[in-house]
């Protein structure tokens, strides 16, 4: 493994660099109209946690594995979502033929 | 040497990642959108090789480069409806977006940057899958059955939600 010196890259490089591309999905999430591209989107926040976690593991307590182990589980609830999300979106689709999300307006009066 | 070597792969994981990432957000036609996606999510897993997470980095690969892109590629075709280099543009807010988005990695890059991390000098040990399976079935045993249940409830969801419903006469 690569190793890093006290002049290297550091734990706040990761985390400058996940803020970045959260902020990235967090804009696409709130600025898309496609259903399926804000999915897309949650997937990209979804990992700069990640990287949040696995920089955490390995700088603060590379020994206790938590981040690497809840990074895990963030993976999990991530492939669940996607495929509850997109079923959702498929019987969505199939109502009103169109995934436009202005289009789903059914709460509102 | 190898100082010099890890930040030259860091500087050209970041800015892979951080490129791909805004052409998903930004393209037009989706499908190309998937395709960066992709790009993003393997060098996700070479960050996660630098920081020692070899086991993360092949689930990165398979999960996600594999399965939600392909996933994600069916449901674009089964959705599609009209032209398709049109088919993923911003909507009337995108403005108020940018700058929510903005303050937020503004107001993290800030934190990060301003915190004194009580950083760690032990280095990773090179088991890694090892030192995670014993945690999975010992200590977060309990975590492991409930994200186990968890995807097999998805996994029916899903199939519920979308199958075709028939026409009530």
């Amino acid at each position: 493994m690569i190793s890093f010196p006290e002049l290297g890259i550091g734990l706040t490089h990761f985390i400058v660099l996940s803020s970045i591309l959260f902020g990235i999905g967090l804009f696409g999430v709130l600025a898309k109209r496609n259903a399926v591209m804000v999915l897309v989107c949650i997937e990209l926040m979804l990992n700069a946690v990640n990287i949040n976690l696995v920089a955490f593991s390995k700088f603060v307590t590379p020994l206790a594995f938590i981040g690497q182990i809840w990074a895990v589980f963030v993976i999990t609830v991530a492939a669940a979502e996607v495929g509850v999300g997109l079923a959702i979106i498929i019987a969505i689709y199939r109502n009103r033929l169109s995934i436009e999300l202005d289009d789903f307006d059914w709460l509102k009066w | 040497m190898d100082n010099i070597t890890s930040i030259a792969i860091f500087y050209v994981l970041a800015a892979v990642i951080l490129v791909s990432a805004v052409l998903v957000v930004t393209l037009k036609n989706l499908v190309h959108c998937v395709l960066w996606l992709a790009v993003t999510f393997i060098a996700v897993a070479g960050v996660y090789m630098m920081l020692g997470a070899d086991f993360l980095a092949m689930v990165q690969i398979l999960v996600y480069a594999g399965a939600v892109c392909i996933m994600i590629v069916f449901a674009i075709m089964l959705t599609r409806r009209s032209d398709i280099s049109m088919s993923n543009l911003f909507n009337a807010q995108f403005r108020v977006a940018g700058l929510v988005a903005l303050a937020t990695t503004a107001l993290c890059a800030f934190m990060a940057l301003r915190t004194a991390w009580k950083v760690s000098a032990v280095p990773v040990p090179p088991d890694t899958v090892g030192a995670i399976a014993e945690l999975m079935l010992t200590k977060y045993v309990i975590p492991f059955e409930v994200a186990a249940i968890l995807l097999l409830v998805a996994l029916i969801g899903a199939i519920v939600i979308a199958k075709e419903v028939e026409a009530n006469d």
